[in-house]
């Protein structure tokens, strides 16, 4: 039947039911406005709705009966115990009609002119005298005759008898309720058959239900470890019979996916006669069945996906033809359960994604850069259409691109533990797939250690588990501070959880093997790096307690068959997480992220002047901490100054600001760089702004990365790297130096990287000898000097880097010097005849490198 | 609770230390001894870690430190009781349960005023015993995280 009939069946016997009890009491108190009111309220839902399902015979009834009862209402007419026995009469008649329909699934034919007539007269009366009503009360008399004439010549052949036992009960003459009663006997009717049950009942029962599976499992845990097989059997019964009843009252909650389509053939064929298109909808495992909660959720954003398809994915029927495709498009919409969860395919057989328009479109909003662009695969690039503020419609149309785009798709899905993923070949058709979990109650998690810790990582986020150790291909690598592996294609950034949660974990920097649970969440995929991997398991997701509420690492937590509680991380925190990292890396690194489009759109920038009227700006996250000193409180020691901070003695750069204060408080900002602490003198704090970078280069002064506008102002920010080094530079230089200065050749036609690049080496203890070309550089190899290191740009005009290092590797005094590759954005990721590549701007990058190098040519000595 | 105010309230007694504390009985769900406690990364420095008890996850308050009682000389067992709030559960840990005392709401006197601010704060008052004095603490307030008014 009809999930609509049903449930108004369910609803109007219920209204029924009330209604009688109502009429009673108002025969009883014709003055209780109360009553009436919900007697009227009551029957013109019921009116209503059949008017709504196109049910004519019970809505002209209901009609004719609430006319009357607005009557009542008005005080037209007076409630008398005349008038009430014929609106007893037409609840008889509208649950007669009811019945016929749960049996036929449709209204019977049926004569209801003579009540609904007397019904009208009534309506009319007007108040009139007594003897008027009494007159129609005389005329109901023989109203038990009329219903058993409209019942007896029973048009519909099918069905044998169109009374239930419910309209029995209440008084229909003892020969239909007869025949009624006795071919139905055996089978209560619908009414009966479906109950309302308060959805905290069912949650309070999946709850306990809950409870039984984990104390099952407990149950099973304790007995697999021992040999003694006693409990083993009636063990066995057990878990089968709360397997049984965990499905029987999931199943209370599970409603067929269907209920969440049951709209959208109408939608579809609107959308075709609005836009001019084709479309057939076929719809596949519409009965697959998913809890009721769930279902609420994806209803929305299914129907959003399906407009998506019938008005960007489908192409006008001229199109289709111009490119060989029949004049009809097809979305086809497919579920169906998958390992514990349900899957819903959404294909279309349209233009698909058009690859360009969401490059542009994705540049345009600086959502990514050109240089990033050009390094991502098709479907990443596809995956953009679940960002923000990416709609692909060119025009903003009547039916989708209102600016509740797939973002939002996205993220409602992934409130309910979901996860959406799409294919596309442009001219073939989209098609979206959409996972989602078949209970929120109960999920399939990872558990995982980390130190001596256990924690739960949803499995529908988990796309796979790489192992890492030192030795194999598969191994950890560090940008700068960044730890990425190397995933096949690409390069995945990692996580540390011990980092993530503040606890101390083996998986730290001498770790040969680490476990690598790659993850994707919040539209981003990144590799979570945990000690231990335990196994996979049904896990009770109980909410945490709200003192633990604001920790966003945390979604939950469940107890184990071991019966201990472990925490259940949410990897959409944990992204956040990965980010949040990247943007609190140092300053370079920092002010890198934000050229080349970093994922956080928005930087916070602490302005201050130094030296000059003009603001200046420094990465907040690069700023360990502001301090206003008493600037005679700085000394000067060996033509350097110093303050006592903390225990020990700080230098303080004057590079910035020119010259220290003579007295006063002296704004410094503090920085760390790993154990070294430099304190940087400014001449006054001016603000602290969350400011978006697009800035240009600036290639004229060394310690500014760029200039940009800032609150309207032309803004130099601060390379606070630059000056830091500067220090750390001279500290190595005072140093005594017992041996030999390992030297680096650097070959860059660019003069700005040279005097970028140079101080940086010298700083971190190398001689460079520089070169403007490489064909300087193999002219010093004919010369017959000889380099521990050499670091080339690739990009050269003339000879370029690749071409140089293949040169250098066929000579035979300089082959074995390592050649590091410094690239740019475009150069791509794979090293090729280099020896390591690293970013351009990645100056500890390079510093890590070639003392890695260095290093190992130490060794090998 | 016409019971506790016809004959006075009872309170549960618990030790931090020497220190001996009372609890109102009627917040009490149970007494009970922790185990299996999980750390949770990343919460207040004052809850000890999750656990279950019977099937429902149980929150740890470290009332020493909450109370701000320094750490003892070695470590030995503690105790908890479980309170309800808000529908969460909690355990307040302590170093040991002991019996149930009653007395008249006139038995309690407020805390003294050069109680330390932040026991005083928590504190529903003192009752004067012969032991000692047991310092009535006021489980709302213990357990009031710094949340947002609830506006």
């Amino acid at each position: 039947m009809d999930e609509l009939l049903r449930d108004f069946l369910t609803e109007s016997g219920e209204s029924l039911t009330v209604i009688d009890a109502e009429m009673v009491k108002l025969e009883v108190d014709p003055n209780n406005r109360d009553v009436l009111q919900k007697i009227f309220r009551l029957v013109h839902t019921i009116k209503g709705t059949c008017g709504f399902i196109g049910l004519p015979r019970l809505e002209k009834v209901a009609h004719a009966a609430e006319n009357v009862l607005g009557k009542f209402r008005d005080g037209v007419i007076p409630v008398s115990p005349g008038s009430v026995t014929l609106i007893f009469e037409s609840l008889d008649r509208i649950k007669e009609i009811l019945s016929g329909i749960e049996q036929a699934e449709t209204e019977l034919q049926g004569d209801d002119s003579e009540l609904i007539e007397r019904l009208g007269v009534l309506a009319a009366s007007d108040g009139e005298s007594a003897e008027s009503i009494e007159a129609i009360l005389f005329q109901s008399a023989p109203a038990v005759d009329l219903q058993q004439e409209a019942l007896s010549p029973e048009p519909s052949p099918s069905v044998d008898v169109p009374v239930s036992p419910s309209s029995a009960a209440t008084g229909t003459p003892a020969s239909a309720a007869q025949a009624a009663a006795a071919p139905k006997a055996g089978e209560a009717s619908l009414a009966n058959q479906s109950i309302r049950v308060n959805v905290d009942v069912i949650e309070q029962l999946i709850v306990m239900v809950s409870e039984l599976v984990l104390t099952r499992n407990q149950l099973l845990e304790m007995v697999r470890h021992t040999n003694d097989s006693e409990f083993k059997v009636p063990l066995q019964r057990l878990s089968n019979v709360t397997a049984e009843l965990q499905e029987s009252v999931m199943k209370t909650r599970m409603q067929p996916i269907g209920n969440a389509w049951a709209k959208l053939p109408r939608i579809v064929r609107d959308l075709g006669t609005e836009l001019g298109k084709k479309i057939e909808l076929q719809m596949h495992g519409a009965e697959t069945e998913l809890d009721r909660q769930v279902l609420e959720l994806i209803k929305d954003p299914l129907t959003h996906m399906v407009r998506n398809s019938a008005d960007h994915g489908l192409e006008t029927p001229g199109d289709r033809k111009a490119a060989g495709k029949p004049e009809q498009g097809t979305i086809n919409l497919r579920a169906f359960h998958e390992g514990g969860h349900i899957l819903v395919e959404i294909a279309d057989d349209g233009r698909g994604l058009p690859l360009e328009k969401i490059k542009a479109k994705a540049l345009a909003n600086g959502i990514v850069t050109e240089g990033e662009l050009a390094r991502m695969s098709e479907a990443q690039v596809q995956r953009f259409i679940f960002h923000a503020g990416l709609s692909t419609a060119q025009k903003v149309t009547n039916v989708s691109g209102r600016g509740v785009g797939m973002d939002v798709v996205r993220s409602n899905i992934e409130l309910i533990g979901g996860s959406i993923d799409l294919k596309s070949r442009e001219g073939h058709g989209t098609t979206f797939t959409i996972k989602i979990p078949l209970t929120m109650a109960i999920i399939s998690a990872l558990i995982v250690g980390v130190s001596d810790m256990r924690f739960a990582i949803p499995q529908i986020c988990v796309r796979e588990l790489v192992r890492a150790s030192a030795g194999s291909d598969t191994k950890i690598e560090r940008i700068n501070r960044t730890s990425v592996l190397r995933l096949r294609d690409r390069l995945l950034p990692l996580v540390r959880l011990s980092e993530v949660l503040g606890v101390s974990g083996a998986e730290g920097e001498g770790a040969q093997e680490a476990y690598i649970v790659v993850a994707q969440a919040a539209g981003q995929t990144f590799g979570i790096v945990v000690d231990t991997v335990f196994d996979t398991g049904e896990i009770v997701v109980k909410p945490v307690c709200s003192v633990l509420k604001d920790i966003p690492v945390f979604s939950g937590n469940t107890i184990l068959g071991d019966g201990s509680v472990i925490m259940i991380l949410d990897p959409n925190g944990v992204a956040a997480a990965v980010s949040g990292e990247v943007a609190t890396r140092s300053a370079s690194e920092e002010a890198l992220g934000a050229l080349v489009g970093g994922s956080e759109p928005k930087q916070s920038l602490l302005l201050f002047r130094a030296g000059s009227a003009e603001p200046k700006a420094v990465l907040l996250g690069a700023v360990t901490r502001l301090e206003m000193v008493d600037a005679q409180k700085i000394e000067r020691s060996d033509g350097r100054h110093v303050l006592q901070y903390r225990g020990t003695l700080m230098p303080v750069v004057t590079s910035l600001a020119g010259s220290l204060r003579d007295e006063g408080p002296q704004p410094i900002l503090v920085f760390s760089e790993g154990e070294h602490t430099v304190g940087v003198a400014v001449d006054e704090i001016l603000d602290i702004v969350d400011a978006t970078l697009k800035f240009e280069l600036s290639a004229a002064g060394s310690g500014i990365i760029g200039t940009s506008v800032i609150q309207g102002r032309a803004t130099e920010v601060v390379d606070i790297a630059y000056h830091v080094s500067e220090v750390f530079r001279s500290w190595f230089t005072a140093r005594p130096v017992n041996r030999v200065r390992p030297n680096v050749l650097l070959v860059d036609d660019s003069p700005f990287f040279r005097t970028m690049i140079a101080p940086l080496l010298m700083a971190a203890g190398y001689d460079v000898t520089e070169a403007g070309n490489a064909e300087l550089a193999l002219k010093l190899m004919g010369e017959g000097k000889s380099f521990d290191v050499i670091v080339s740009d690739i990009g050269m005009p003339g000879m370029d880097g690749r071409q140089f290092a293949a040169a250098v590797k066929r000579d035979p005094g300089w082959r074995a010097t390592p050649v590091v590759g410094l690239a740019a954005d475009s150069d791509g990721s794979d090293p090729g005849v280099f020896d390591a590549l690293t970013q351009k701007f990645d100056r500890e990058g390079l510093i890590q490198t070639i003392n890695g190098f260095v290093h190992s040519q130490e060794r090998a000595a | 609770m016409s019971r506790s105010s016809a004959v006075g309230n009872e309170y549960v007694t618990v030790m931090i230390g020497s220190q001996m504390f009372g609890i109102a009985i009627d917040v009490v769900n149970e007494i009970f001894k922790p185990e299996r406690l999980t750390r949770v990364p990343l919460s207040h420095p004052d809850i000890a870690g999750v656990l279950n008890l019977r099937g429902r996850i149980v929150t740890m308050i470290d009332c020493r430190r909450r109370l701000g009682i320094a750490a003892p000389q070695e470590t030995h067992d503690y105790m908890a009781v479980g309170v309800e709030r808000d529908g969460d559960h909690y355990g307040l840990l302590f170093d040991g349960a002991g019996e149930v005392l009653r007395f008249t709401q006139e038995q309690i006197e407020a805390p003294p005023v050069n109680l330390d601010p932040h026991w005083k704060n928590v504190s529903k008052g003192v009752f004067r015993m012969e032991s000692g004095l047991l310092v009535l603490l006021d489980v709302n307030i213990l357990l009031d995280f710094g949340r947002k008014a609830a506006a």
